[in-house]
């Protein structure tokens, strides 16, 4: 099954409230996925450091902060639980070989100027609390709540996967040609962590926006070379786009008012939205991208 | 009598609904905030009037027999499923499988449905009118499904005695499913139906009927190669 909802704001008015609007949907999307959850927030921001999400799994805070401050000069470290969020002008290439190199025992769960990145197995509305996602604030969001079918309840299992700069992708559905594909993707250079099969469509996407397609055209070539059933949610920087294949099986339903887009398998996820029984609702049709921003 | 699912559980009302207090016998309710809610209204035995004033989840009015329910929203996944009669009547649009498997009554879509709806329809008549999504009537056995607008790719795939009637454009037929001729008993049929679901700006002579080919119901020797 799963639980996937999503959320962009057309307009500002409602940016501190993203988060608490988003954990409302998370956590009315339990039943869909008790497994583990997560979730990816976007702000808009202009500074030229970078945000690294990293779990930090058993390591202990305060020797993991007092060990990479002494590696790296120019950080500032948010702790939420077991994820911290780094933000420095190191960039990526480098930061991350040095993560890996230093700190075997932390994972990378996303990295970006703009996205914020959170996931851990367990009941979606603890998951929500442990990260405290009603005090965010941002542009737009999207989250997941698993029920695991394909891959082990870990949190390297767990959604939303971020495989490129910004990028983030959450599924509701499973892939069948994930193996071969991943294999293709190899060889292209991507680099994978799990054996999970949405981690696959996200390197998928960000294969194809490193080469410069935009979102909304991945997503189209992605119903000719993605076979299975999905409907994904992905977020970049400044989009937001949803896509169904072309089966349908997997539910989604969209509600557009003039100041926000929600997308979530199921109606009751957003039945606490402000203004939402006014909102133009539908469902997404099979095999059409919709996608906003850029 | 007012039934508020903000305030009571879902399992509660639907108690209330399916055993009503005969000392009162107060057969109208109206069900706010259903917020989208799985089962509202499942497994109704009973003639009642029920007005649900919002967006319903999955399998509303499942099952559904003798009650009379309009929800004033849309509808999930497989709205008045298996109803065996009774009239469901949405005013929004309905997601996939409407009416799936039903026996009987009768199911009114004010908006769309989407894919599949009528799957396996065992004799419920459905009108929709707006248009309908992929794969609708699949495997359908009995009844009628009427749409005034569009229906999407494979209609009435592998249907056996159901009658379509489509108003707009099929963008493709199913397997076995073929146009028919509209016979005067067709058109009564037609008449009735749109009349039953209050509509009067289309004439059944507009409408097309679709129906099984009965080419699948016998096992061909020509195909044995395909096995």
């Amino acid at each position: 099954m799963c639980g996937i909802v999503g959320i962009y704001l057309k307009t500002k008015k409602f940016e501190k409230k993203l988060g608490k609007m988003l954990s409302g949907m998370l956590n009315n999307m339990e039943s869909r996925g008790p497994d583990s959850a997560g979730f990816a927030v976007y702000t808009n921001s202009d500074k030229k450091e970078y945000k690294y999400s990293l779990c930090i799994n058993n390591l202990d805070f305060t020797k993991f902060k007092k060990d990479i401050s002494k590696k790296i000069r120019n950080l500032k470290l948010n702790q939420y639980s077991d994820h911290i969020i780094v933000k420095t002008p190191e960039i990526p290439k480098k930061f991350i070989k040095l993560i890996n190199k230093e700190f075997p025992e932390v994972s990378i769960v996303g990295y970006g100027r703009s996205i914020e990145i959170f996931k851990q197995v367990g009941n979606p509305k603890d998951v929500v609390k442990k990260f405290n996602l009603e005090s965010f604030s941002g542009t737009h969001g999207i989250g997941h709540t698993r029920m695991a079918t394909e891959s082990a309840i870990t949190t390297d299992g767990s959604h939303p996967y971020s495989t490129g700069e910004d990028e983030c992708l959450v599924h509701n559905g499973s892939l069948s040609n994930h193996n071969n594909l991943r294999r293709e993707l190899k060889k292209k250079g991507n680099t994978f962590t799990s054996e999970n099969d949405t981690e696959v469509a996200a390197g998928y996407v960000s294969n194809s926006l490193a080469n410069n397609n935009s979102l909304k055209n991945t997503l189209v070539s992605g119903l000719k070379d993605l076979d299975g059933f999905y409907t994904f949610i992905a977020g970049t920087r400044k989009g937001f786009a949803v896509v169904r294949d072309e089966i349908a099986c997997k539910p989604a339903v969209i509600a557009e008012t003039k100041n926000y887009v929600a997308i979530a398998s199921e109606f009751q996820a957003m039945a606490h939205l402000p203004d939402v029984n006014n909102a133009k609702i539908f469902e997404p049709e099979p095999g059409i991208v919709y996608s906003w921003g850029n | 009598m007012k039934l508020d699912l903000k305030k009571l559980k879902l399992r509660k009302v639907n108690e209330q609904l399916q055993n009503i207090d005969r000392k009162i016998n107060d057969r109208n309710f109206t069900i706010i905030n259903p917020e989208g809610n799985h089962a509202v209204c499942a497994g109704l035995t009973e003639e009642l009037n029920i007005n649900i004033k919002g967006h319903v989840g999955y399998y509303c009015a499942g099952m559904n027999q003798k009650a009379n329910i309009t929800i004033e929203g849309n509808v999930g996944t497989g709205v008045a499923e298996n109803m065996m009669s009774g009239k469901v009547h949405v005013k929004g649009n309905a997601s996939q499988s409407a009416g799936a498997t039903a026996h009987g009554g009768l199911l009114v879509i004010d908006g769309d449905a989407s894919s599949r709806c009528g799957i396996s329809m065992k004799g419920i008549d459905i009108v929709v009118k707006g248009s309908v999504g992929h794969m609708s009537g699949f495997m359908s056995q009995a009844g009628n499904l009427v749409v005034c607008g569009d229906a999407g790719e494979a209609l009435g795939d592998s249907l056996y005695e159901t009658n379509i009637y489509i108003r707009g454009r099929v963008r493709s037929l199913g397997a076995d499913c073929v146009e028919k001729k509209m016979d005067i008993k067709h058109i009564k049929k037609l008449n009735l139906l749109l009349k039953k679901a209050n509509i009067k700006n289309h004439k059944a002579e507009n409408f097309k009927r679709y129906g099984s080919a009965k080419k699948l119901y016998n096992f061909k020797i020509d195909n044995i190669s395909n096995y």
